[in-house]
């Protein structure tokens, strides 16, 4: 028999799409509509469990072996108190429930936790603290924003979605038309995809971003340029898109890791948000990051409940410490101050920069995820988990800090937990160890 | 030849690490540098030739693809073990390590791409763990 599941939340991107319909026929997803070809693929390959991890495993003698569920429990548990400073990272890719009992842990083990966006919009929460911000829903953007600038991002490969539900495509209620009714800017390196559908493509040289941002706030505030050009692009076109910003009239700057990873960091947004504050003389403009993974936001609201601050906190003094630098997950790893790691959802195996990963190569590893990955693969202990979104319930908040509601449409593998109850396990395992 | 390097996401890695990043589609969608066409014109290299990029922090051979738009003097390499093999560690006390904007030499170079296990053991120099 076959049931559709109508307004299923998409677990992919911080676009949190929640139109998606999902078929499901003898307790497997059989068909997806209205998801993008990463989130068709993430529904889709849930099913198919020959790709899963469906056992948990401990290494012994240099290889994984399966074990049940309690002895890798028992072995995580035994991993992490008794280490000195465990680091417990990942956290973006699951719900807020589970993020919520990952922080308790962090906690009685009086390690450090840290989340995806100390490597995507950690300088992002940085330059907040540093100049506030101005922003709104996506559904503003797409009842109002008639300039939609994407700075150093990518959408139609990152968040393939983001231009069609809300920013560009759709009809908005003070934007009938949809697209006619609105203008495309593009800042980037490379002439991407994203560029390419762009009425205004301005090509910024690599590492100079402040600059432009720079020039721009001038020809904002009335001042004019003494050079013919700033960073590889011509007085005539910073001139004519200053005029574009002060003359819309509800303009959206969205910005990505072209800003967040590049030289500069968290001052590249610290002076674009600043550059919105003085546009806000002129007109009404707003700025917000692109966030990646689907809960990425959820965890620094989850954090700043329980611990006060939004990611990269240390619990070794005995109190909640946040000094993003030292506390970061890269920095904790490069200078050797951990001495194990939890990883949660999340592969920093891949996605770290070398001198992480070589490290991490140095200390026992405990993994919960959903597929096997570079991380599983040199773990020490490898527990399965449900898919939060597909295979569990949960919470999750989308990149302009909504709550949506995650759904389940089908069973988990049998035997394979949500990371809410494994956590839930590990921590009071840990609790009996630690008297 | 002397590029400037940016990592980031596709379309393509982020739909074969939902299939699974052990399988050979991941490898395909992430053992790849994205360059201008004219600059692979100046390299002597086509789509699918392989080419050696080297950084302050380590050196892959990857397969050559010609970029979506122009995109002179940059190289691109999407988000994954390979690309993070040649990106270095130093947050300016920001936690966030140089992902972008790293210098790089490419020159042309017939050579094997290391699979994932491989890549995994250039890093243990043995097997995995």
């Amino acid at each position: 028999m076959r049931v559709t599941h109508r307004d299923v939340v998409c677990s992919f991107c911080g676009t949190l799409c929640d139109d998606i319909e999902v078929d499901v026929e003898d307790g497997r997803i059989a068909e997806v509509r209205h998801a993008c070809r990463i989130g068709t693929t993430k529904f889709l390959s849930a099913s198919r469990h020959e790709h899963r991890l469906l056992k948990p495993m401990v290494r012994e003698n240099g290889r994984l072996k399966e074990v049940s569920l309690e002895e890798a429990v028992e072995r995580a548990a035994e991993i992490l108190a008794g280490a000195r400073r465990p680091l417990l990272y990942g956290w973006s890719s699951t719900s807020c429930e589970a993020q919520s009992v990952g922080i308790e842990l962090a906690e009685v083990l009086g390690g450090v936790i840290d989340n995806t966006s100390t490597v995507c919009h950690g300088p992002t929460t940085i330059a907040v603290h540093e100049a506030g911000f101005i922003s709104c829903t996506l559904g503003e953007v797409k009842n109002r924003a008639d300039l939609v600038i994407y700075w150093g991002a990518n959408p139609m490969h990152a968040h393939p979605r983001h231009l069609s539900r809300y920013s560009i495509y759709p009809r908005g209620y003070f934007r009938e038309r949809g697209h006619q009714d609105r203008t495309l800017v593009v800042v980037d390196v490379r002439r991407t995809d994203t560029a390419r559908l762009a009425q205004k493509f301005v090509r910024v040289q690599p590492g100079r971003d402040y600059e432009l941002i720079s020039a721009l706030r001038a020809v904002v505030n009335g001042r004019k340029l003494p050079t013919d050009e700033v960073a590889g692009v011509s007085r005539e076109d910073i001139e004519e898109l200053a005029e574009m910003m002060k003359s819309c009239s509800f303009g959206v700057l969205f910005f990505g890791m072209g800003l967040t990873q590049s030289p500069g960091r968290h001052r590249n947004i610290d002076n674009a948000i600043c550059l919105v504050r003085d546009l806000n003389t002129h007109t009404k403009f707003v700025i917000m990051p692109m966030r990646g993974h689907y809960n990425v936001v959820g965890f620094s609201e989850v954090l700043s409940w329980q611990a006060g601050f939004p990611f990269a906190v240390d619990f070794s003094k005995g109190y909640a410490w946040y000094n993003p630098g030292e506390t970061t997950a890269n920095d904790v790893l490069q200078r050797g101050e951990c001495d194990a790691m939890l990883v949660v959802a999340s592969d920093p195996v891949s996605n770290f920069p070398k001198p992480s990963v070589e490290n991490m190569l140095r200390m026992p590893i405990v993994a919960i995820d959903v597929h096997p990955t570079p991380t599983t693969m040199v773990a020490d202990v490898v527990i399965p988990a449900a898919i939060a979104g597909i295979e569990v319930e949960g919470t999750a908040y989308r990149m302009d800090v909504v709550p949506l509601r995650l759904r389940k449409v089908v069973e988990p593998p049998e035997g394979v937990l949500s990371d809410v109850e494994v956590l839930q396990r590990i921590l009071e395992r840990v609790k009996e160890i630690k008297g | 030849m002397r590029f400037t390097l940016i990592t980031g996401r596709t379309v393509a890695q982020g739909d074969a690490m939902e299939k699974g990043k052990t399988e050979e589609e991941f490898m395909k969608a992430c053992a790849i540098v994205e360059l201008d066409p004219e600059d692979m014109e100046k390299l002597g290299v086509r789509e699918g030739d392989t080419v050696r990029v080297k950084t302050s922090e380590g050196e892959l051979v990857l397969w050559v693809r010609k970029a979506p738009g122009e995109q002179p003097g940059v190289a691109f390499i999407p988000l994954g073990p390979w690309a993070n093999y040649l990106i270095g560690g130093d947050t300016e006390a920001t936690g966030m390590p140089p992902y972008k904007v790293v210098d790089a030499e490419i020159t042309p170079e017939r050579g094997k791409v290391p699979s994932l296990e491989e890549l995994l053991r250039l890093y243990t120099r043995e097997e995995v763990r």
